[in-house]
């Protein structure tokens, strides 16, 4: 593995006068990618660092603790134009410019950019990566200040309020109030919900896309299934790779290749792949890859093993399984919503079948309860629960017309 | 853009700044005026995702939702006025839907054709076949409007549910709308049950 990347020259201190005293405590500096950069023109975003300790649900806190994070835009005068984008399992900061370790677009510019339905020439964007996550933020693969060893499997299980708490920490770091709207899709949905429901005051509007209020029996089992592949791998070393010098590559590969499978549906499999062969006219009559898909799904592993340390993704994956917005009210998730004064867009995909247009339609329902504000689109298409990351135009209008209706309540200029 | 005059009805009957649930909301045409127009926090269910798609993207607070099953889940009282407009025939239960309109809002606007206008009972007086009216343009066995009635009907079932009527527009063949005196409809007097296609009723729960 290569050397983490760190720039010495990039460090500097607050100004405390100009950002009062909550950066009192805080330096900003670029971040460290446990991943060696391979474009370096890339914009590497910036990495705050908070004294004092963040308290985690299981009991532990982090400290000191580290959020990566990259803004676009310009925050206005009033604060009040700030959109918090929050990404899915396997995603990072760098959602609308080029990330710095694969050097491939960022991840959601069909949605965030210029003149996109999230414009940044509107809005002040702020994307994090979140903690447990392997792009500068906090995670497994850090030094643990008390050992002087990578945390491995003695960092503690996060879940997605502790996500969220972090991003809160940065939010207020940059003195902004009340955001003007959370935006993610999957497990970047999650944290949008949760931004509302631990943060009401604080979230003007939220965009959960494709996501749900619980992870349900069967994606805790696909997680489950990924864990183990890892696991598996002899090479994963009770977590302790980055100790050993190895790395559980063939395990992360499978965990990846199977959870791929999950984002995509049935009909695009076959709209994209069928039963088509790769590279050669008959079948071989042995075990190498001879249709696409296999192909597909092998290069999926291979490129994700390259850019994602495999602990954060047992971490990661564990959040989603804990999370379960209505448990600590007795199971009801209107209680969750309730007096809520954020306004909600609520979006799903027909063929979804991760997180279905029913596990959405349960929070629109929960938000129904309470006389919520709160709209819930259903969009048709086929691409499975990836759509929310693809060219889906029926997304861009809803999100489009949801944002500048919130926007006629608020001055943002 | 001006509102059909049916809706204006409608519209007029809200008052500027309350909360308004608009059940069976369409594209959106109504809500989007009173939220412009008057101010109003608007709400809306819609059963074809394409609307509620379309309602969305103009910026309106709108859920895919069915109005007979989906409205058990709203709290009561929370809306001022709570609106259906020409969709009641189309509910399985409308008896149900109107008491949890009632329950959901203060006051509740809904609109529907007359099947007692005098065209209908000559049509099916002179041809022995059901009815195609304009505002009822379907073949008995593919019409979405399955649960049919008159004004008379209508106002009988407000009783059954125990609402009083506080305002009534009879609708002509354009849509626009003639003052009722309420009073005289809850009694039971009711002309435009034969020369009228259509009604505007305003309700509060007893």
């Amino acid at each position: 593995m290569a050397a983490p990347f760190k720039s010495k020259a990039g460090l500097l201190f607050v100004d405390r006068g100009a950002r009062g005293s909550k950066l009192a405590s805080t330096m900003v500096e670029q971040p460290r990618f446990t991943r060696s950069v391979t474009a370096h023109e890339a914009d590497k975003g910036q990495a705050i660092t908070f004294a004092e300790p963040l308290p985690l649900d299981c009991g532990r806190s982090l400290s000191p603790v580290t959020v990566a994070y990259i803004t676009h835009g310009t925050l206005n005068a009033k604060k009040s134009n700030a959109i918090l984008i929050c990404h899915a399992l396997t995603g990072d900061q760098f959602v609308a410019s080029a990330n710095p370790i694969t050097g491939k677009p960022g991840w959601w510019i069909s949605l965030v950019g210029p003149g996109k339905p999230i414009d940044t020439d509107r809005f002040f964007v702020i994307c994090t990566n979140v903690i447990g996550g392997c792009m500068g933020s906090t995670g497994p693969a850090d030094i643990d200040p008390a050992t002087g060893k990578p945390f491995g499997l003695t960092f503690p299980l996060i879940t997605i309020r502790d996500m969220v708490r972090a991003q809160k920490m940065l939010v207020d770091a940059l003195s902004i109030e009340k955001l003007f709207a959370v935006v993610g899709g999957s497990m970047g949905g999650m944290q949008v919900l949760q931004w509302a429901a631990s943060y009401p005051e604080s979230v003007r509007a939220c965009i959960p896309i494709a996501c749900a209020a619980r992870h349900s029996a069967q994606n805790i089992a696909l997680h489950e299934v990924g864990r183990q592949a890892i696991m598996a791998d002899p090479e994963w070393k009770n977590g302790e790779y980055a100790i050993a010098g190895t790395f559980p590559s063939k395990g992360l590969a499978v965990a990846r290749m199977a959870a791929h499978i999950t984002y995509l549906s049935e009909a695009a499999l076959q709209r994209k792949f069928g039963r088509n062969l790769q590279n050669r006219s008959s079948l071989s009559f042995q075990f190498t890859p001879d249709f696409q898909i296999e192909s597909y799904l092998h290069y999926q592993g291979a490129a994700f093993v390259d850019r994602f340390d495999a602990n954060s993704y047992l971490y990661i994956t564990r959040a989603m399984d804990y999370f379960d917005m209505a448990e600590e009210h007795g199971g009801k998730l209107a209680d969750v919503f309730r007096n809520s004064p954020t306004r909600f867009c609520i979006i799903a995909f027909t063929s979804d079948w991760l997180f279905p247009p029913a596990e959405n339609k349960h929070v629109a329902h929960a938000l129904n309860a309470v006389a919520g504000n709160v709209s819930f689109v259903v969009i048709d298409s086929d691409k499975g629960h990836d759509a929310f990351l693809l060219d889906e135009p029926e997304m861009y209008a809803a999100v489009d017309g949801f944002i500048d209706s919130v926007a006629r309540e608020v001055v943002i200029t | 853009m001006s509102l059909r005059p049916e809706l204006a009805a409608i519209a007029d009957m809200i008052r500027p700044g309350t909360r308004v649930l608009d059940v069976g909301c369409g594209d959106g045409e109504l809500l989007d005026h009173l939220v412009r127009a008057k101010g109003v926090d608007g709400r809306g269910i819609e059963i074809s995702q394409q609307n509620v798609n379309a309602c969305v993207a103009r910026g309106l607070s709108v859920v895919q939702g069915d109005a007979d099953t989906d409205l058990a889940e709203y709290p009561g009282g929370v809306f001022d006025a709570v609106i259906l407009s020409q969709t009641i025939q189309a509910t399985e239960k409308p008896a149900k839907v109107l008491t949890d309109m009632l329950r959901i809002g203060r006051r509740v606007a809904i609109s529907l054709p007359n099947f007692g206008y005098w065209k209908v009972r000559a049509s099916l007086l002179a041809f022995g076949k059901m009815p195609r009216t304009r505002t009822l343009d379907y073949n008995w066995y593919d019409t979405p409007n399955i649960h049919l009635c008159s004004l008379a009907d209508f106002v009988d079932l407000t009783q059954k549910v125990g609402a009083t009527i506080v305002e009534a527009h009879a609708l002509d063949v354009n849509g626009n709308t003639r003052r009722m005196k309420p009073d005289a409809v809850n009694r039971g007097y009711l002309g435009p049950n034969l020369w009228a296609p259509g009604a505007i009723f305003l309700l509060k729960k007893n």
